[in-house]
């Protein structure tokens, strides 16, 4: 019997009632009184140089409040990256100025110019038209290999070239994996693209900045999904404020995805803004202003090698990437190429030697960071891509390839510096065969073709890394944070609880899924807890939700601090019984010494904790409420395989997804329908990745996909019901939920699939294509066909 | 500018717009009825659905001068003046048909439009009557199946919560 509530069970979630009625408060639907609104005038072209910029005509204009340009943020910080990575020399990368607003140059389309403050939009953009700017263009890098040549135009004049920094990893195994791959049976080699995406959650971004002079405090309201790490990069290294004089609230947020980790100028501007103009000011972003200044994703080139023995045992691993940052680097850049991308290069696989080398290039173009995934998709695509190709290369099955090369015995130091705590990746394949029905693949082959299609079967295993910490190996590494989470778990005085986390819900149902894991421990009901989210001033400090991190970070800093409660709680149980601490149980809410019918209930324990009329004051504090800060011990490993199942139309190249399952071991579970659903996102997010998103510039390094018009996002009709499963269970050994996170997942797991798919789609027509880039569109499967 | 009034979930509304103001920006901004979303500015992401004199219209590509003296419905009056969910709403929370929730009002409101035209669509009828709504989280598979099943069809065999 599926549980109805606790750990374990799907109740439906609170959340939705405000969503589904059309009160749910996202930053747009705030306004406050006295208010003006922020127009920022963007740049058109990708390279230039500023030559003129006068805006005084457009000040005069109706309702002009102020006019702001890069001159007024001179003595403001850079907006800072968080993670310093050292290149294969030990040198530190190169770290160019990220203004607020644009000074003296630009460096790709969309750099916000000028921010025009006016009592209504539409005034600020009529006066953004009438703001004289002239831009000397220069010629733009856009590709990573021409930003890399010798002579290459420099998109910032101070660095000594575009490369941000080259990371060897591991340096050491360099000349081992060379030797190997040299002496091995077999060599697959496979050069691909990791095609560039836009983030693209359905809510815009959107800033509100406020000032109170009478306390010289500073709000600002933004679609964040860690307003912690905003409040600290933004206070203390780019406007000076102390972070007593600044709150960050992040309210409902419609979607991440990633691209709302990052601090962004125009948080920085609407905060700053406030104070000098002395009233509210709004930023919301249209989904045009969204394609040139959201941080965007992937974008990576690659040349991979796998060398086997005469058994098919793989022996060596080596990847060549050059890794587009875009024109300045954003919050995490600089980490995902390198460690979210290098340490999962041993994917599930017990290949010995592993050496990946990166160079991170600038170029004219939208700054790139993390995006659902981060580094972990890359890893995976390029590691199942070439196992399917070296399969096919031997003649070989790719299930049974991948089996034979599988790590089985756990713990399992990779050569790439993780240590995977648990899995079992046969089980995973197991049931994926299962739920793929793969017995019933010929049979479904043949009905293809006796329509005119192409059917074929695409396989693929991941591992991910999640929760990622802790934190002293973290900063051993270059990160300027720690990675820890926390929560504060209050008990009211009639025992209702409200929990304050450091973790951010935009769309996770936290709001139902973490008083799941309280209500368990304490035996009340779910609805007598709720979780407070999303404000600093309100929350312990805690680093918010990306990285599929949420309960496996701050859900064991929710569970410490409950376990706290309970510890105190019994020690006031035990005085209201009269008896000993160690003699007191708590069951189902109710407190009582075993061996006899004494008993006291959860309500009447927290209520004397506030009365303290009866209560040993000599030995503890009247109250309940406890706070923890958890830093786990190692990442989480979740993993699993995935199938695809495509038709091709072989006379126009379209592809169509047929079925799609995924078997995922998650670890222990919290609330199943939501891990589902997490799942589907993901998997439509994989799917849009390798059949229909790009995010294409020209060689002037103009936006070609910058609206919904000409960025292909997944829709209804693109895409079937999924199978998926996690009953695969190993729980993750060193958290204390024994869950390992599953957001990411799908997004990880499907692209690979859906490529070696359409590869063997191909193949069943007696087409032998090696490898076709995302996004598989027709006109590129069409010239494969053709071309074959 | 111009005045306007229309019937906004059955209640008389009227309010003074700029020529350029869109319906979505007049809901939102001048009704406060903050729950029309506002996904994209082309017309394609279908965030902003309401039914204005009974059709589905995406409230950023008409001009609030233009539903001068409309019937119009939002997703704030979707449900019962007690708080029960109508059963499209019910059945999106019954089936996780929503993770953010920022489509979602779009969503229900095209979903609405669809059952009163096609009481019992196929999951196929589905699917591309959503082609102008995007969600970015779901993957589609709840929200369809949560389609399915308000218009009374089992949705017990599809895969999944």
């Amino acid at each position: 019997m599926p549980k109805d509530n606790g750990i374990g069970a799907s109740p439906k979630r609170r959340e939705d009632i405000r969503f589904l009625t059309g009160t749910g408060n996202y930053t747009d639907d705030m306004n406050i009184r006295g208010q003006a609104h922020v127009y920022f005038l963007r740049s058109d072209v990708a390279h230039g140089t500023i030559t003129k910029l006068d805006t005084t005509a457009a000040a005069a204009m109706d309702g002009v409040v102020q006019i702001f340009t890069g001159a007024d943020f001179e003595a403001v910080g850079s907006i800072p990256c968080g993670w310093q990575i050292t290149d294969l020399h030990g040198e530190p990368m190169q770290e160019p100025r990220h203004p607020v607003l644009a000074e003296g140059k630009v460096r790709h389309v969309g750099e916000p110019i000028a921010a025009i403050v006016a009592e209504t939009l539409g005034q600020a953009r009529d006066a953004a038209e009438a703001i004289e700017l002239d831009i000397a263009e220069l010629p733009a890098v856009v590709d990573m290999k021409a930003a890399a040549a010798a002579g290459a135009t420099k998109v910032h004049d101070d660095l000594t070239s575009n490369l941000c920094y080259e990371w060897g990893f591991v340096e050491e195994n360099r000349a081992a994996v060379d030797e190997a791959i040299k002496n091995a049976a077999h060599v697959t080699t496979l050069e691909l693209v990791n095609n560039r995406l836009v983030a693209n959650p359905m809510e815009p971004r959107v800033a509100i900045g406020d000032y109170a002079r009478s306390d010289d405090q500073h709000t600002l309201y933004t679609t964040s999904q860690n307003p912690h790490v905003i409040r600290l990069l933004m206070g203390a290294f780019v406007l000076g404020i102390p972070e007593h004089k600044l709150r960050v609230v992040a309210p409902d947020v419609g979607g991440g995805f990633g691209t709302k980790i990052f601090h962004y100028q125009e948080e920085a501007f609407c905060t700053f803004a406030a104070k000098a103009c002395n009233r509210p000011v709004k930023w919301t972003s249209s989904r045009s202003e969204a394609f040139i200044s959201d941080a965007q994703g992937r974008d990576h080139v690659t040349k991979v090698e796998l060398a086997l023995d005469a058994d098919n045992n793989f022996t060596a691993l080596r990847c060549d990437t050059y890794a587009n940052m875009g024109a300045y680097l954003s919050t995490f850049a600089s980490s995902v190429p390198t460690w979210l991308h290098g340490t999962l290069l041993a994917g599930n696989y017990k290949t010995p030697l592993i050496y990946t080398n990166v160079k991170a290039m600038f170029t004219n173009t939208v700054p790139v960071d993390a995006y659902r995934g981060a580094g972990r998709p890359e890893a995976t695509f390029q590691v199942e891509r070439v196992i399917d190709k070296a399969a096919r290369e031997l003649g070989v099955d790719p299930v049974a390839l991948r089996r034979q090369n599988y790590v089985t015995e756990f713990p399992y130091a990779t050569p790439v510096a993780v240590e995977y705590d648990t899995g079992d990746y046969n089980a995973t394949m197991d049931k994926l065969e299962e739920i793929g029905d793969f017995s019933g693949f010929e049979a479904r082959r043949k009905a293809s073709e006796a329509k005119g299609k192409w059917r074929g079967l695409g396989i693929n295993s991941y591992i991910e890394a999640c929760g990622i910490a802790p934190s002293n190996l973290v900063g051993q590494l270059g990160a300027r944070a720690g990675l820890y989470d926390a929560a504060t778990v209050r008990v009211n005085a009639t025992g209702s609880i409200s929990v304050m986390v450091g973790a951010h819900s935009h769309g996770q149902g936290h709001e139902t899924s973490f008083p799941q894991v309280v209500a368990e421990m304490i035996g009340i009901p779910e609805d007598q807890i709720d979780i407070v989210h999303g404000d600093t001033s309100k929350i312990p400090f805690g680093m918010g939700t990306y990285g599929s991190r949420s309960l496996a970070v701050c859900g064991s800093a929710m569970v410490r601090a409950t376990e706290k409660i309970i510890a105190k709680a019994t020690k006031i149980a035990a005085h209201l019984m009269e008896a000993s601490d160690a003699d007191v149980e708590l069951k189902d809410g109710v407190f009582s010494v075993a061996g006899t019918d004494k008993s006291v209930a959860w309500g009447d324990v927290t209520l004397s904790a506030y009365v303290p009329h009866n209560f040993p004051l000599e030995d503890i504090e009247p109250g309940l409420e406890e706070t923890a800060f958890y830093d786990p011990a190692n990442f989480t490993y979740p993993a699993g395989a995935y199938a695809c199942e495509v038709e091709v139309d072989p006379e126009t190249g379209k592809v169509t997804i047929e079925k799609f399952s995924a078997a995922d071991d998650f670890g222990n579970v919290i609330n199943p329908m939501i891990v589902s659903g997490q799942v589907h996102g993901g998997i439509a997010q994989g799917v849009g990745q390798a059949l229909l998103e790009n995010c294409s510039y020209d060689e002037n390094g103009q936006l070609l996909s910058a609206s919904y018009m000409d960025y292909a996002m997944p829709r209804a009709d693109d895409l079937p019901f999924y199978s998926v499963d996690h009953s695969c269970q190993t729980p993750c050994t060193h958290n204390p939920l024994g869950v390992k996170g599953c957001g990411e997942a799908g997004a990880i797991g499907s692209p690979p699939s859906v490529v070696n798919a359409v590869i063997d789609a191909l193949a069943s027509g007696g087409k032998n294509v090696g490898h076709i880039d995302m996004p598989l569109t027709p006109d590129k499967v069409w010239a494969a066909i053709n071309n074959a | 500018m111009t005045q306007v009034s229309m019937t906004v979930n059955g209640k008389a509304a009227k309010g003074t717009v700029e020529g350029r103001t869109l319906l979505s920006s007049f809901l939102r901004d001048e009704l406060n009825l903050t729950g029309t979303h506002v996904g994209c500015d082309t017309s394609q992401c279908g965030a902003c659905v309401v039914h204005v004199n009974g059709v589905a219209v995406k409230s950023c590509t008409m001009l609030a001068a233009e539903a001068d003296g409309a019937e119009v419905a939002t997703i704030e009056g979707q449900a019962a003046p007690d708080g029960t969910l109508s059963a499209v709403q019910q059945a999106f929370q019954d089936h996780h048909g929503l993770q953010c929730g920022f489509c979602t009002p779009g969503m229900v409101m095209t979903a609405v439009k669809l059952l009163e035209e096609n009481p019992k669509p196929s999951e196929h009828e589905v699917r591309v009557h959503l082609e102008g709504n995007i969600c970015r989280c779901t993957g589609y598979h709840n929200i369809v199946k949560a389609i399915m099943a308000a218009s009374g069809q089992d949705v017990g065999a599809i895969a999944a919560e």
